[in-house]
């Protein structure tokens, strides 16, 4: 015990001695939590529109006004003709093309039929489909108004209707920052404690301080429980600091019991934790280490579900999900933060990470020595 | 001449005898590529939803197997009991549920109107708003079916037209994106962290006491991530073109030329950061928090620029990132030229410079 806490001490003072690590680990969780959710805005908004009105009929203004009043789509401004409107698309001024052809009214009365061409830029697919949805839902309520304005009379009435009712739970407003804003928290959480384990025996590795290690009469697994419970601490500051910053900023609070969220991050920093350790034992320098860590980080995070559901992946990469522990951490913080889920709704997810932990930590503590 | 090839030499060995390293940075584009292009997709299908069907009617008949056909849904659970969709929300095993209300059928002959209610878990509000919009149309559908309007009066029928990106694939956004990511990877964080590994180990005391330019120490280091970027240029563009079928449909010879440019732009800020930092945890934090990190936030390839607060929409002007990415899009998708292009290949020549003219300024031959 005593040896732990001669250890311990000598960690802290590591870690505590070079103030900018420290900086950023109380920084950068804040500094993250403020920028990244501002900057990570999915909600599709300001598609920017080139009209080309062939018609300059009272119709087509209607539905132009119509559709910039909308609030989805900002007005480029009117071409004359759709080659113009087309190299504002290729210089990305504008995202959608409206083009009415001439005698849009006319053929509209009177041949109740008539087609309007719409170009969208769909480098960007997210983008493109919903911008396409949005301006197809305008185009048809406006068929709707006109068609009630000339022919009051129709039957439309008299047709069987389904009214859809549709509620969103949890999340009403739709606002984007609580469906982020956990998420985030979740990925600082993982790169603070993977990033500093990975690199901290490395470092005494390059150092030399290994060395002298070696040759006290010291335990290895005593060694990893003096690497271990630091960074486990500061793993719990990080994750505290960040659910403060989600409160004060975003007004971001719990729905479920704390308990069981800091149960779950409890067993998740000892899975992270013995994962970086490894990368650092079986690195020879840090920068080894780090591009391992990297490697493995960008992995873990892109298909951790933060930005594309998992459910939409293929196979084979929902295997990988599935050993991944930060899709684990990502589905836990939004499920107990934003819907309130108790210990039983999370109890799947609690014994994979359980298992992870064991699994990393045994490789680690049943290592005889480091390599050099 | 002839020191400055012997100085390469050395950091080729250098880069060469640390076989994971190595490894990792050949493997890294290859993993993000094939992770960007077939494992993050927005594309919903498969999605597991809840029916409540208090009608059982031949009409909520329709609907739920019209639902069930689909390739966007697949019931999870089919009940009579609203009270299971909150807690199989709160277990995360679906993201949708609807309830259709006893009586519909007849409410939907007799009244002409009938309801259906659809309830989306909105932690994901994107999504949720997808998998509305989705069933939703499904429900459209059968309604037209149901009154077989084919001939209303006064149609407006809009033809809309996906350009560059018909199929909508997730490709063409990202291709781009991971060239910056990992040139940026490769030129800053490797650089910086082997110049400043030199300091820490003491080897560059020895290397500036040599009689040899300084300079030329510097710029040795940065050669050999010159040519490893250039190789994974090409992996990735290869990758693209016959794994993701993005082809490339500009000049090849200028997306060489632009990346060359974007590269030694990366060089630079490596060598900027290594000049002012002293130690390589160091060096490697100020290079993600101030290279990678902006890259991913501000060259538009993960989140729309547009949607962002104004003061970072500035911001992200300054980032080099952004107008590779730019440029890179549209040589490799739109296949425009250098004449529509040369703006921002300016900017980026101009950041260059200008990183270059502080980085020899705050060269020190001299060590603390």
């Amino acid at each position: 015990m005593r040896i732990i806490r001669f250890l311990l001490q000598k960690e802290f003072k590591q870690i505590f001695r070079n103030k900018t690590i420290l900086a950023m680990i109380i920084v950068m969780p804040i500094l993250q939590l403020l920028i990244l959710p501002l900057a990570a805005n999915y909600t599709v908004k300001n598609i920017n529109l080139a009209v080309v009105d062939h018609d300059h009929s009272s119709f087509s203004q209607k539905l132009i006004s119509k559709i910039t009043a909308s609030g989805y789509f900002k007005l480029q401004g009117y071409n004359p003709s759709f080659n113009k409107a087309f190299e504002l698309i290729e210089s990305d001024k504008a995202d959608l093309i409206l083009e009415i052809p001439a005698d849009f009214e006319r053929n509209l009365i009177r041949k109740n039929e008539q087609q309007i061409f719409i170009a969208v830029n769909a480098i960007n697919g997210t983008k493109a489909n919903l911008g396409g949805y949005y301006i197809g839902q305008i185009i048809r309520d406006f068929n709707n108004e006109i068609r009630l304005e000339w022919l009051p009379q129709l039957p439309a009435n008299t047709q069987e209707g389904i009214q859809i009712v549709s509620s969103d739970w949890f999340n009403p407003f739709l606002n984007y920052d609580l469906f982020m804003v956990p998420g985030i928290l979740a990925i600082l959480v993982t790169m603070v404690a993977g990033f500093f384990t990975a690199l901290n025996i490395v470092k005494e590795k390059e150092t030399g301080t290994i060395e002298q290690i070696k040759v006290t009469p010291l335990k290895m697994r005593y060694f990893f429980l003096g690497k271990l419970i630091p960074f486990w601490i500061l793993g719990n500051v990080v994750f505290t600091i960040g659910l403060i910053t989600a409160w004060l900023v975003y007004g971001i609070v719990p729905q479920g019991n704390l308990f069981v969220l800091y149960g779950f991050i409890w067993l998740y920093l000892l899975a992270i934790l013995g994962f970086g350790l490894l990368v650092s034992t079986y690195s020879n320098t840090q920068q080894q280490a780090m591009l391992i860590m990297f490697f493995f980080m960008m992995i873990f995070i892109l298909m951790g579900g933060l930005f594309t559901p998992i459910d939409s992946m293929p196979s084979w990469a929902k295997v990988i999900a599935r050993l991944n522990p930060v899709s684990y951490m990502i589905d836990v913080m939004r499920m107990v933060i934003l819907k309130g889920s108790g210990w039983q709704d999370i109890l799947p997810q609690l014994l994979k990470i359980f298992l992870l932990a064991v699994v990393l930590n045994s490789l680690l503590f049943f290592r005889k020595k480091i390599s050099a | 001449m002839k020191q400055f090839l012997a100085f390469v030499k050395k950091e080729f060995y250098h880069v060469l005898r640390d076989k994971r390293t190595l490894f990792i940075l050949v493997g890294l584009p290859i993993a993000q590529i094939l992770i960007f292009g077939f494992a993050l997709t927005n594309e919903v299908k498969d999605q597991k939803i809840l029916v409540v069907d208090n009608a059982k009617d031949i009409a909520s008949q329709r609907i739920i197997a019209d639902i069930a056909a689909s390739k966007y849904f697949q019931i999870e659970i089919s009940t009579s009991d609203a009270k299971q969709i909150l807690p199989s929300f709160k277990k995360g095993i679906i993201h949708l549920a609807i309830v259709i209300p006893s009586g519909f059928q007849n409410d939907l002959v007799h009244l002409k109107k009938a309801q259906i209610q659809v309830i989306a878990d909105a932690a994901d509000p994107n999504l949720a708003t997808t998998l509305t919009n989705y069933i939703s149309a499904i429900i459209a559908d059968y309604e037209m079916d149901l009154n077989k309007v084919s001939n209303v009066p006064l149609r407006i029928i809009p033809d809309v037209r996906m350009l560059y990106n018909p199929q909508l694939k997730g490709a063409p956004n990202f291709v781009p994106g991971v060239m910056a990511l990992v040139l940026m990877l490769i030129c800053v964080l490797m650089t910086a962290i082997s110049i400043v590994k030199e300091k820490e180990t003491g080897t560059m005391e020895i290397l500036l006491v040599s009689p040899f330019k300084p300079v030329l120490v510097i710029l040795a280091k940065a050669v050999p991530y010159l040519v490893l970027s250039l190789i994974n240029v090409a992996t990735i563009l290869l990758l693209s073109v016959f794994v993701l079928n993005v082809p490339v449909k500009g000049s090849v010879l200028l997306l060489f030329a632009e990346s060359t440019l974007f590269i030694i732009t990366c060089l630079t800020l490596g060598i900027f950061i290594s000049i002012k930092t002293s130690t390589q945890q160091v060096a490697m934090l100020v290079s993600l928090m101030g290279m990678l990190l902006p890259t991913v936030l501000f060259s538009g390839f993960m989140f729309p620029i547009e949607n962002m607060p104004v003061p970072f929409q500035w911001l992200s002007n300054i980032i080099p990132s952004k107008w590779f990415y730019i440029i890179v899009k549209s040589i490799m998708i739109k296949g425009v030229g250098f004449s529509i292009i040369w703006k921002e290949t300016l900017v980026l020549l101009g950041i260059t410079l200008l990183l270059f003219l502080i980085s020899i300024k705050s060269f020190k031959i001299r060590m603390e």
